[in-house]
């Protein structure tokens, strides 16, 4: 299966994935995939459950090197180097590439910490700019107002909702320049969702956002490009407002309209 | 839609709008031959009977209207299944419309008895009717075109309301001659122009629906194109 992947012109693509083959031991779990993911935009991968779209996702930051029987063949470029290749130390890859969990895992630890425990890993600040640099990331993920006058509480007396905010601050705090996001509402109620919708809206002005959905509609709703995944095959990637009007293939549409799934 | 969906209640809502559609579309169809038959018989009687329907239609449309956005707001529709509910909600508006063309006949044919003129005058009334069987035969078309959603016969649809126009063009000429010759025929005239004139928007509203059955099956909008290009974009 040959997807179309360029982008149109305007785009600049800040992940490009080359010819990538993804094994689970003996198992091809991703087939020859090419894609340009393109700069600050929010790209959603859909497709039913095992299509892959949780481990693409995953290679873009080497996760899958965290168990020995999985690995990647072909390139991931990030701004033309190629990251599976690299020599460079991986958790400095992860800092550029952050990543968000399907579900919420604060660190047991309070608030405040949960956000300074990853910038300390590369940075060292001085005390008031730490407080910045904690203060900017909670307000980046709109939770600041909520956990402002309770900083020192432990993370995890917060709210479902509030925990993902949580760590999706603690995945922006080190500044990366990409942000995957895997399933991350899935674990919320609709007013969390519709908050952390609203926030990776506001994320893409200054982060490439990469999201993994179940839910269809978020990814109408949130991403300005989409790509379906098919048994680990990349079936069509394009704007999301064609993929969702006008898909190019029948694949495509029959699972966007519920005939198959 | 010739396969299914998971959900086969969702299924039933999309035929069961479609069929409606069509059942509207039958019913303006007839609407419009019967106020032919009106003008060609100068029966009052069944002018009146076409003016009665026209509520029945209108509450069709109000119906259809309240299933479309229900089926949007539980179902969320994509793709081709909401190009179908987009399409369907401007049809119905079309169909409406010939309704009330049919009734603007309707009270023409009414004016034209009450007045008594008809019997004396020797109006082209039956190049009127032909001009009428092109429209309906192209309404009957198009909805036929919608049943199975086949875009080359809605090509064919546009294709063919150019003859109508033709047709219209021609009748004017005629009914112009007819009232230079005999200014007794004015006013009559001028009636017979506006029939022909809602007999030629039959057909232009018949147009308006294949275009939206191209929406539908080639999500491409072909409006406001000449037919030549319509032909190539569907390709």
């Amino acid at each position: 299966m040959d997807a179309k992947v360029e982008l149109p012109v305007t785009e600049k693509p800040k992940l490009s994935v080359r010819n990538l083959n993804f094994y689970y031991g003996h198992f091809l779990a991703l087939k020859n995939i090419n894609l340009d993911i393109p700069d600050r935009k929010v790209t959603a991968f859909i497709g039913p459950s095992g299509c892959g779209k949780s481990t693409l996702l995953r290679t873009f930051n080497r996760m899958f090197e965290l168990y020995p029987e999985q690995r990647a063949e072909g390139q991931i470029l990030l701004d033309g180097q190629n990251i599976l290749k690299s020599k460079e130390d991986v958790s400095l890859i992860r800092a550029k590439i952050g990543m968000v969990f399907q579900k919420p895992t604060p660190f047991p630890m309070s608030i405040y910490d949960n956000i300074a425990f990853g910038v300390k890993l590369f940075e060292t600040l001085p005390r008031v700019e730490m407080d910045e640099r904690v203060e900017w990331a909670l307000k980046k993920a709109a939770l600041w107002n909520e956990v402002k006058d309770k900083l020192n509480q432990s993370g995890a007396g917060l709210s479902g909702g509030q925990q993902q905010r949580l760590c999706i601050a603690r995945g922006i705090a080190i500044k990366p320049e990409v942000l995957l996001l895997d399933e991350p509402c899935s674990a919320l109620d609709p007013i969390s969702t519709g908050k952390i919708e609203e926030l990776i809206h506001e994320l893409k002005v200054d982060y490439t956002v990469v999201i993994v959905t179940h839910n269809m509609q978020q990814a109408a709703r949130c991403s300005d490009y989409t790509a379906y995944m098919y048994l680990g095959d990349l079936i069509e990637f394009g704007p999301t407002s064609e993929l969702f009007m006008k898909p190019k293939k029948k694949d495509t549409e029959d699972y966007i309209t519920g005939r198959f799934g | 839609m010739t396969d299914k969906h998971l959900s086969t209640q969702f299924d039933s809502e999309l035929s069961g709008i479609s069929t409606r559609v069509l059942e509207m579309g039958g019913m303006v169809e007839a609407q419009v031959a019967q106020a032919m038959y009106a003008l060609a018989n100068f029966s009052n009687e069944t002018a009146s009977q076409v003016l009665a329907q026209e509520d029945k239609v209108n509450q069709m449309e109000l119906d259809i209207d309240r299933e479309l956005s229900s089926i949007i707001a539980r179902r969320q529709p994509t793709a081709r299944d909401l190009r179908l509910l987009i399409a369907v909600s401007k049809t119905i508006g079309n169909l409406e419309r010939v309704g009330d063309e049919a009734a603007r006949i309707a009270r023409t044919v009414q004016r034209l008895v009450n007045t008594g003129v008809s019997s004396r005058l020797r109006l082209p009334v039956s190049d009127v009717s032909f001009e009428a069987t092109l429209a309906t035969g192209l309404l009957r078309k198009a909805l036929d075109a919608f049943a199975r959603l086949d875009v080359e016969k809605a090509v064919e649809v546009l294709k063919q309301d150019d003859q109508i126009d033709q047709e219209f063009e021609g009748l004017m000429r005629k009914l112009i001659t007819f009232m230079m010759e005999d200014p007794r025929t004015i006013s009559s005239s001028i009636d017979l122009v506006f029939v022909a004139k809602a007999i030629e928007r039959v057909g232009d509203h018949a147009k308006n629906l294949a275009e939206q059955i191209i929406y539908i099956v080639k999500g491409t909008d072909v409006r406001h194109n000449p037919v030549e290009t319509v032909e190539s974009m569907v390709r």
